[in-house]
């Protein structure tokens, strides 16, 4: 089965002409056969980007790729509820649900589940097969031992799952902003500072530790995911889709180098020195994929 | 409020002496989990062996006090059979309700126990009409227990466009994330939330106190807040804890220790639909379920009659000795 | 994993607990005669055992465990070991030195009222009336299988002297109100 690269959602608020310009670029330059677009943390976000929707979807349909459409991660307040209404109501688009709400109208037409939903078992597996999803993009924090297992249910009911190599790892969700907290705002006032910071907020321990990162409502990992050495063992557990999480730096250079990986071109240790020749200021982690804490990288 | 509107207390029991306090107290039900990881409190020396709970279930009926048990995190692939297993011996034993989160697990029990009450876990983080109502359709839930991030006009709101029962939050520890998808606790210990029933697992946690008691808690590697003498502790999870972001310094990134109380809202949050009132904290002791329940039973009661309340001040009983009505009086909370 | 030394395990730190105990009051006493106290202990614990074995399922591994017990207005230290086969609770001189693995502190009131159940350890802890080193898993497990148990400990404990649980638990309870008050 061909191996499959995936751009994930993009987390972040960026500059509007920013966030085109990386779409253009994606679709124009890096070797990934899907893009999964739409606002994932924020409905207060979704209309910055409306402006140049159109024009980004039309630019990577062109370039040959597929486009997914996501749905918030937390559906709470009106403006989610009135934004997700508009999403699930669209014909002929793929939609990824990041919450259960997604799911009460989209029933039986072909869908895709993201990360953050829940899908530890099988029988949630089979349970949201039946429901119409095809694709599952498993939460990071599940371990290897998990993701085989689970893939074994997933060929019997003929859906893909999907595993994140790449990028800060979502961890937490929440009904506050913490990026509105941290300037002593609240979300409904939040004047939409969380664009001061395109890879989300360092939040360090009292003792100066680099610990988390705050985007909006959610908290993310300081480190960055990095799976570049175990993507050997996810393609003997018959993974064939890998999806890469959008940062303002190296993205495309990850997507280049995660591609000559897959079709073996170069090998991990090869791999591993060019991505950290262009990343984000940041350590990498693959902790989680072994059963260790999330931080911590394992080699 | 008439008689007919009289909502249930609902207490929490980390141990058969704690639950019997409970029914003893006044509690309309008591919910508790099996030793073990099918539920999202599994700490040491907590929770019930199947005999105690069978004993529990007992205890509870003979003086009209409803069970319900809590089966309420996510079983990895792999191992569904310790899960699915306590979802059958509960119901043997006759428990009232089974408080599901696992979409998987909600799917089993829907088939196999055609007709025992599911009640939607706090962990399933349902947060709205839309989704809510796609687990009543599925698995024919009974009752959803509400996050605690709504305010109580989206309750009201919520209340209106579904057919089951709400559980409300009114008193205890409230963790700042939503609930069933924080994996914070795995990304400093290696152990999950919704994987393994743990948040903040105490052999994780380490506290060190130096020469001026400021009281520094540590949670495997990280320090996740530093007590100044004199100052009040809260619990020791990552979502309670200080630190230093570009603009800010030293401060509650997520929030204060401090705990839930809405004895003011009550009116309110029965008012607007809410069948049934949950007080947190199965990890507390026996002296806590003891002041809160008999608080609460007294003010629910008073309410009953039109009369307002003399209720004592349980502040004493809260985390950092503050409390909030959080984000159920306002959306700036958020 | 019991720590080497005293308090290497502990933030206090040997010296540092010798200090709080100096600044008390309590420690312009003599040391306690521990061989009275002792026998009083073992009945304790031993009558303990007995009407409540399931105590020890609750501990689980942590039923290993050694627990230092540090009673802040009283020259001494306990340790406690709930072993189920040999539990054994025992004084100790406030200078010598004991291996441990989970270290306690309160006044003597503050430790009988959570021992007992009459007050909530975690509010006891929020409001740092009680502070905790070590292992924190052990610790856990102890609050906890203790709160499993009914009634009261001090009366049980009362009770088993016989004829004399009456001016036993009268003596308790007079202690536990004194200790307090000197350290409220």
């Amino acid at each position: 089965m061909k191996t499959k690269l995936i751009i994930g959602p993009n987390l972040y608020n960026w500059d509007p002409e920013i966030w085109r310009d990386f779409y253009f670029k994606i679709a124009d330059e890096a070797p990934v056969d899907e893009v999964v677009l739409g606002e994932v943390i924020c409905s207060k976000r979704a209309p910055l980007f409306n402006g140049f929707f159109d024009e980004v979807v039309e630019r990577l349909e062109n370039s040959g790729k597929k486009i997914i459409f996501s749905t918030l991660a937390e559906i709470t307040s009106n403006i989610d509820r009135r934004l997700l209404a508009k999403q699930v109501s669209q014909k002929n688009i793929f939609i990824e649900a990041n919450d259960v709400a997604a799911l009460l109208n989209i029933n039986n037409t072909p869908h895709a589940i993201g990360s953050y939903m829940n899908v530890y078992n099988e029988e949630a597996l089979e349970f949201f097969a039946k429901n119409g999803a095809t694709n599952i993009t498993l939460s990071p924090e599940i371990p290897k031992s998990a993701i085989a297992e689970l893939n074994k249910t997933a060929k019997n009911l003929n859906i893909d799952l999907e595993i994140i190599i790449y990028g800060r790892i979502g961890l937490a969700l929440s009904a506050r902003c913490y990026h509105a907290r941290a300037h002593k705002l609240t979300k409904d006032s939040c004047k939409f500072i969380c664009d001061e910071d395109p890879d989300g907020m360092d939040l360090t321990t009292l003792e100066g530790r680099e610990f988390l990162t705050i985007n909006g409502i959610q908290t993310m990992s300081y480190t960055c995911l990095n799976l570049a050495n175990e993507i050997n063992d996810l393609q003997k557990i018959g993974i064939y889709k890998f999806r890469i999480s959008p940062q303002s730096k190296g993205t495309i250079h990850a997507s280049k180098v995660f591609r000559n990986l897959l079709d073996n071109k170069i090998d991990k240790s090869e791999a591993m020195v060019l991505l950290e020749k262009e990343k984000i200021n940041a350590p990498f982690s693959n902790g989680f994929f072994h059963g260790l804490p999330g931080n911590e990288w394992r080699v | 409020m008439d008689k007919e509107q009289k909502p249930e207390l609902i207490c929490p029991a980390g141990t058969p002496a704690s639950l019997r306090t409970a029914v003893d107290g006044g509690a309309d039900a008591i919910y508790c989990g099996f030793v073990g990881p099918t539920n999202a409190r599994n700490f040491p020396g907590l929770n019930f062996s199947l005999d105690e709970m069978a004993k529990s279930v007992l205890y509870a009926h003979d003086r009209g006090a409803k069970l319900l048990c809590a089966i309420n995190s996510f079983p990895t692939a792999g191992r569904t059979d310790i899960w699915k297993k306590a979802i059958d011996d509960a119901i043997s034993i006759g428990v009232d309700a089974v408080i599901i989160a696992d979409i998987g697990m909600a799917d089993y029990m829907s088939k196999k126990h055609t007709n025992a009450r599911i009640h939607l876990s706090v962990q399933a983080g349902a947060s709205s009409a839309e989704s809510i109502n796609f687990y009543c359709e599925r698995f024919d839930i009974k009752r959803v227990v509400l996050p605690r991030i709504l305010t109580v006009a989206e309750i009201k709101k919520v209340h209106d466009a579904i057919d089951c029962e709400i559980e409300a939050f009114i008193f205890g520890n409230i963790g700042m994330m939503a609930e069933g998808r924080c994996s914070l606790t795995n990304y400093v210990t290696g152990l999950s939330t919704n994987m393994d029933g743990v948040c903040s697992p105490a052999n994780f946690v380490h506290y060190e106190e130096d020469e001026n008691r400021n009281l520094t808690t540590r949670l495997g590697e990280f320090a996740i807040d530093c007590i100044g003498c004199g100052q009040n502790a809260g619990y020791p999870t990552i979502c309670k804890g200080r630190y230093n972001a570009t603009h800010r310094k030293g401060y509650y990134a997520f929030e204060e220790p401090i705990s839930l109380n809405l004895t003011h809202l009550l009116p309110d949050l029965i008012d607007a639909g809410v069948t049934a009132l949950k007080i947190e904290g199965r990890q507390r002791s026996k002296a806590y379920i003891k002041s809160v329940v008999s608080s609460f039973r007294s003010a629910i009661d008073a309410f009953a009659k039109g009369e307002t309340p003399d209720i004592s001040d349980l502040l004493a009983l809260t985390e950092g000795h503050k409390q909030t009505e959080g984000a159920f009086l306002s959306k700036k909370w958020r | 994993m019991k720590s080497n030394s005293h308090f290497s395990n502990s933030p206090f730190g040997k010296q540092k607990a010798n200090k709080d105990k100096a600044n008390s009051l309590k420690n312009l006493l003599p040391p306690l005669p521990l061989f009275i106290l002792q026998p009083l202990l073992n009945h304790i614990v031993s009558s303990v055992a007995k009407k409540h074995p399931e105590l020890f399922n609750r501990l689980g591994d942590s039923a290993n465990k050694v627990f230092l017990i540090d009673p802040s207005d009283l020259p001494l230290f306990l340790i406690l070991q709930p072993n189920p086969l040999n539990p054994t609770l025992k004084a100790y001189n406030q200078n010598e030195i004991i291996e441990h693995d989970t270290y306690i502190c309160g006044t003597f009131a503050t430790l009988m009222q959570m021992i007992d159940a009459q007050s909530d350890s975690d509010a006891l802890f929020f409001n740092r009336e009680i502070r905790v080193s070590g292992d924190s898993e052990a610790m856990v497990a102890l609050r906890n299988a203790l709160d499993d148990m009914e009634g009261s400990l001090a009366k049980d404990v009362a009770k088993s002297f016989g004829v004399l649980s009456k001016p036993v638990l009268l003596a308790m309870q007079k202690f536990s109100k004194n200790s307090g008050k000197e350290n409220g």
